[in-house]
């Protein structure tokens, strides 16, 4: 379970995040949309121990995170329980597709090297991926780029997969695909995820439950049904994808207003 | 006031921040796995891949640096000591001051261009996501590479130097070659070379430490890359004359 209490964070005077509480039960796959620049990023990081609260905190299996420095991360193997997706894919530019798969199994684990070819095949064929091992990232296209990001994420088997914005810059088929990844890693794996994003067809494909993160805080959280049929005008102005009502409002944006 | 009370309190944060990264690469540099074949790699770049461009900044300074002096000492009639000239200038500044120089332009700007790259593409984050230390990863490679090659480096430009001075001398103003040698040697001693090595040695500390500096702290996609190369490179050349003039003044006054 991932508790998450009262994180306040800001980049100079910009309070990104402003007491957000969230609770992540194990195996759920939960759903943070909100607009871009609001903080969901800033919030995975969080989660995965590279950023650090102002205020608040962050436990995993009731261990508290926040306070632990990186060494100590690496000594609880936490490091290796959650992996994160990141939202260009991330991967190392100087290795290989098969080194950055492999890149934990190789440098911090006494796996042999037949045990680590195997696991490379085995992760990249469960994102739909072969006989890529040789090539280098600048070879690849942006969403074969994100299938192996999520190869190089589950080669450690980790509990907890954070994916930031994983249907975002492919196309809608590779995006369909992901989403069906991202179910299968929960029904067959059981592996607890948090899904950062604002493509609502995905949100509501993959979640079990979505939450909405505004103005630093998180303002619903429910069932895809739930936030569907939401009343709360901030979230029905999102899911709608309507240029023009409570968000826009509140923050004086006019958009569409072309000078004759 | 207040603009300069922010620019001193940036300034010493930015020393801060250097000095805290040299610690933590000084500590992880001895802390094993040690993995040699990423110091070969950066070694090889800072080191090998940088000897054609020193070659010809030193042969042309020794060169320039013998009809320099040759100018200077025929009017005193005392053309006898243009060796010892050359060879002292050489040893003692020029060596050390146009290779870091010449370093900071090719290689710090490379690896800061490369590691801002990576800090803004969040390979960094990735990088801490999975187990990975940036600083015993990126920066240990660069800082070892840099502190162990840059000195080899410097011997390497004093001698091709003082062969641009024999060049001239030799064939243009009819020194005879023995005499030349004779000259060079008698002339320095340990004192001249160990100043010049201990330069050398701070010179790649503070390109190391600016370049990856400049690299981790990069923000703002291609143009914060941009920012961050050309600030590495000026920081670098500030610190390196400034670090210049601080120790030829104390080996001036001491020893």
């Amino acid at each position: 379970m991932i508790e998450i209490n009262n994180i306040t964070k800001s980049f100079r005077s910009n309070k990104v995040l402003d007491g957000l509480n969230l609770v992540i039960k194990t195996g759920e796959t939960k759903v943070i949309i909100g607009r871009s620049g609001c903080g969901k990023s800033v919030l995975l990081k969080h989660i995965v121990g590279i950023l650090k609260p102002e205020k608040g905190g962050v436990a995993i299996d009731g261990l508290e995170i926040t306070k632990l420095s990186d060494k100590e991360l690496n000594l609880y193997r936490l490091r290796l329980k959650i992996a994160m997706l990141f939202q260009g894919g991330a991967l190392f530019d100087s290795l290989t597709v098969g080194e950055n798969v492999a890149f934990v199994l190789s440098e911090y684990t006494d796996t042999s090297k037949s045990t680590i070819i195997k696991r490379v095949k085995e992760s990249l064929s469960m994102v739909g991926l072969k006989d890529i091992e040789h090539l280098m990232p600048s070879d690849l296209s942006g969403g074969m780029k994100k299938r192996v990001a999520l190869a190089r994420a589950i080669c450690t088997k980790p509990k907890i997969l954070l994916y930031d914005e994983p249907t975002t810059g492919v196309d809608p088929i590779t995006a369909d695909a992901i989403n069906d990844l991202i179910i299968e890693f929960h029904d067959k794996l059981e592996i607890t995820s948090i899904v950062v994003t604002h493509d609502m067809i995905s949100a509501y494909k993959v979640a079990d439950r979505i939450a909405m993160l505004y103005a630093g805080k998180i303002i619903q959280m429910g069932t895809p049904d739930e936030i569907k049929n939401t009343t709360n005008p901030f979230v029905k102005q999102f899911i709608t994808g309507a240029s023009a009502g409570a968000i826009t409002d509140r923050e004086n944006l006019v958009f569409g207003h072309v000078q004759d | 006031m207040r603009g300069i009370q922010e620019r001193l309190v940036s300034i010493l944060a930015y020393i801060g921040g250097l000095t805290s990264l040299g610690y933590q690469a000084t500590v992880l540099s001895v802390t094993p796995p040690l993995k040699l074949s990423r110091f070969f790699n950066q070694a090889k770049r800072i080191g090998l891949d940088s000897l054609p461009i020193v070659s010809i900044v030193a042969l042309f300074t020794g060169m320039i640096l013998a009809f320099q002096t040759t100018y200077l000492l025929k009017k005193l009639s005392s053309e006898i000591y243009i060796a010892n000239l050359v060879a002292l200038s050489l040893v003692r500044e020029l060596g050390p001051v146009f290779t870091a120089l010449v370093v900071a332009g090719r290689v710090g700007a490379s690896i800061t261009a490369e590691m801002g790259t990576m800090t803004v593409t969040e390979q960094v984050d990735a990088l801490q996501t999975l187990a990975a230390n940036p600083v015993k990863y990126l920066v240990v490679p660069r800082f070892l590479g840099m502190v162990i090659m840059l000195p080899l480096l410097v011997i390497y430009t004093d001698l091709i130097g003082i062969l641009g001075g024999f060049t001239i001398c030799v064939y243009k103003l009819g020194v005879t070659g023995s005499m030349y040698m004779a000259m060079t040697f008698q002339s320095l001693v340990l004192k001249d070379l160990f100043s010049g090595l201990m330069k050398s040695l701070v010179f790649g500390i503070i390109i190391a430490l600016v370049s990856c500096y400049e690299g981790l702290r990069t923000s703002g996609g291609a143009e914060g890359v941009g920012r961050s190369t050309t600030l590495s490179v000026v920081t670098s050349f500030i610190l390196i004359i400034t670090a210049d003039c601080v120790f030829t003044a104390l080996f001036y006054f001491v020893f």
